[in-house]
């Protein structure tokens, strides 16, 4: 980070000032911020992708649909499982096939998995630091050593579930369209279930520690857009709500959201029809289906102080928390009641088709359609990513925090723009971690 | 981190570097959640912006790169890595041989370009997807999509202690057989790119009763021929054969030359 960094440019006036932060670290993605401030208000946020297009929607045309969620599953390596459970829903709805049954019991359970750990790693390695001034959870674990190892089991109890069903961690192996290649024997799910009571357990004696944090203060007027679904918290199926009375299928998602490119960003910037940006997210998720949540997950809600409506984007870290005790929960329901299918995966018919289906990647809706040819074959794909749904409203959030910015020392600018940024787990591998800061006055 | 750095000796300096990729490389350093606490007191982790916001200037004793080379700014920034860097370690797919994003190699840019954005002409990216090796001399290269946690820690372990790494190189297929399990090939007809393909998972899929795809590339010496033969026997058309040498490791030398033949 450098002060005064006017190269390649003239000042603009004597009172330029630009403050430049080379990476915003702890960010999953390559990016750059740049606030310009004119008289104290913020003229222009923008929020800059630098991450290399990598084109997927392109290569997966002529791709057998069998291959699409081993494919996809490479867009991110945070949330590799968002990317299978979306494929795999929207290429079923192609072929007009429900999985069902265990079979649907068990992507829940791995949904589980990849929730509390991409959770756990938010929360306790990349944004706690943040709260409690530190530039990282190794140097966190210097003076909170115990708040970090216990939150590294809990992560790791959640990769637990994740390479038990889907063989490993990072790009599962085991996920098939119409279900998996083979559902687990009951004794390798069982073998998981210690370790995940310890984690239920250790979440609800960390919750004080949530508590006693400061939240910086910010509200605005979000429109929150989450799935909901009849009676459970939403994962993979539900229509999309918003805070503001949107209701939809999710095959009217084309209808109702734009992507739009900005020149400054390889990321697309998504909005709602006629309305504008959105928050999707735990956050979005927590305050639109608080009440259907487990009743652990209710008991650690109240105790973190979170009632809806919660419109302080900061508090996305006690909601993440609020997530990790409902995944452990859901992940614990899900193996006391396993009982083995007979089939590990639903037959589909080769037919042509289209395909919608949005699920509840760990950072909010993650849309995939797909149109299928009678051979089987992808004809087109689209792939809509939840931080590229978010970074609309991060630029909003930035813009409203700009003239604190601008009053502030260089470093704490820089820290409070970062951590207002890492409210939303920005997973930039989506288009694409890191940011440069910059903020130009005048 | 501003640990003790006054001891008799000073603390290796680790950086991190990615280019066009998943980041799931790189994380899984931060999956090692029993090491990465060990690992962060051995070595001073002086640049790896996914995990931490302290910024320390190169030179460094070991540089990790995931990712690989996608546009003309990261073609000039690798050399500027390497030039911080006393050894450098490709981690992954990408960084080893293009990732999945080398699919673009067999193809059109432009096109790919038009196909997911409004206005291709402002996206900058090179025509081909391509290993970090092709640009800088690279010091080892740690195969995977996604790497093994366990090999990346040996291989950090092993160049801060200035020993080769002990990263075995044969075939998936003959972890199979070490292992004693059965042949999804032989046994149910399953494709399976065992035998072309690099150790390091474990031989996963199988354990899973599906064939393997192909994460860790080739191994060397592969007779992707011969096995092409044998899918084809089974039945594999054309365009499967294509499919099935091109996903991760497509710009490979070896997978690619196989997959050409049957591009036609």
């Amino acid at each position: 980070m450098s002060d005064g960094d006017e190269s390649g440019g003239k000042p603009i006036s004597k009172k330029t000032r630009t403050i430049r932060v080379d990476t915003l670290a702890r960010v999953e993605g390559e990016g750059a911020l740049r606030i310009e401030l004119v008289g104290g208000r913020a003229e222009r946020v923008e929020l800059r992708l630098f991450e290399p297009p990598r084109f997927f929607e392109a290569f997966l045309r002529g791709r057998s649909r069998t291959e699409v969620p081993d494919i996809t599953a490479r867009i991110c390596g945070i949330c590799p499982v968002a990317y299978q459970m979306s494929s795999c829903h929207a290429l079923e709805a192609a072929a007009g096939v429900v999985v069902d049954g265990p079979l649907r019991e068990l992507r829940r359970l791995l949904y589980c998995g990849e929730w509390i750990e991409s959770h756990a790693l938010h929360v306790f390695m990349l944004h706690l630091p943040d709260f409690l001034g530190y530039p990282d959870a190794l140097a966190m674990a210097k003076d909170h050593g115990d708040l970090v190892r216990a939150g590294l089991r809990v992560k790791k109890a959640g990769n637990s579930v994740v390479s038990a069903l889907g063989g490993r961690e990072i790009h599962p192996i085991n996920v098939k369209v119409g279900g998996f290649y083979r559902a687990p024997e009951r004794a390798e799910l069982d073998a998981l279930a210690a370790e995940l009571e310890w984690a239920a357990r250790a979440m609800r004696d960390m919750l004080p520690a949530f508590t006693a944090l400061e939240y910086p203060a910010l509200e605005r007027d979000y429109e929150l857009v989450a799935l909901r679904h009849p009676s459970e918290y939403p994962f993979c199926e539900g229509r999309i709500v918003s805070s503001k009375g949107l209701d939809i299928d999710v095959r009217e998602y084309p209808e109702h959201f734009v992507e739009q490119q900005v020149p400054y960003s390889t990321a697309l910037h998504s909005r709602i029809r006629g309305r504008g940006g959105y928050f999707v997210g735990p956050l979005a998720r927590f305050n639109l289906n608080a009440d259907r949540l487990s009743s652990p997950a209710r008991d650690a809600a109240a105790a973190l102080g979170l009632e809806p409506p919660v419109l302080n984007p900061f508090k996305s870290l006690p909601a993440r928390v609020v997530e990790i005790v409902e995944a452990l929960h859901e992940a614990l329901r899900v193996i006391a009641a396993y009982r083995r299918p007979t089939v590990s995966a639903v037959e589909l018919p080769v037919v042509a088709g289209i395909g919608h289906s949005c699920t509840e990647a760990p950072r909010g809706i993650l849309y995939h359609r797909y149109a299928i040819d009678a051979a089987g074959l992808v004809e087109d794909a689209r792939i809509i990513p939840p931080t590229s749904q978010n970074q609309g409203t991060i630029e909003d959030d930035l813009r409203a925090i700009a003239p604190d910015l601008a009053r502030m020392p260089l470093d704490a600018a820089t820290h409070r723009a970062e951590q207002a940024v890492r409210n939303y787990d920005p997973c930039i591998s989506c288009s694409t971690h890191f940011l440069r800061l910059e903020i130009v006055e005048r | 981190m501003a640990g003790n750095v006054r001891k008799n000796r000073r603390k290796p300096k680790l950086g991190v570097f990615k280019f066009a990729s998943c980041d799931g490389c790189q994380l899984s350093l931060l999956d090692c959640e029993d090491e990465i606490l060990a690992v962060g007191a051995a070595v001073e982790i002086a640049y790896f912006p996914e995990a931490t916001s302290t910024r320390i200037a190169g030179p460094y004793d070991l540089v990790l790169v995931e990712g690989s080379i996608t546009t003309p700014a990261d073609a000039e920034r690798i050399r500027a890595v390497r030039a911080q860097a006393r050894r450098l370690v490709t981690i992954g797919a990408c960084a080893t041989a293009g990732g999945i994003q080398a699919l673009r190699n067999f193809r059109d840019v432009a096109e790919f370009r038009s196909i997911v954005y409004a206005s291709p002409e402002t996206i900058d990216a090179l025509a081909t997807s391509t290993a970090i090796a092709e640009h800088v001399p690279v010091d080892f290269e740690l195969r995977g999509c996604p790497v093994d946690k366990r090999q990346l820690l040996e291989v950090i372990s092993a160049f801060l202690n200035d020993r080769r790494p002990n990263v075995p190189a044969h075939s998936v297929c003959l972890d199979c057989k070490m292992a004693g399990r059965v042949c999804v090939t032989v046994a149910h007809g399953t494709p399976c790119l065992g035998p072309v393909t690099h150790t390091g998972c474990g031989a996963l899929c199988p354990r899973y009763d599906r064939g393997c795809y192909g994460c860790f590339g080739p191994v060397s010496g592969a007779n992707t021929s011969s096995l092409a033969a044998m899918m084809s026997a089974q039945g594999a058309t054309s365009p499967e054969l294509v499919r099935a040498f091109r996903t991760f490791n497509a710009n490979a030398p070896e997978f690619r030359a196989e997959s050409e033949k049957h591009d036609v």
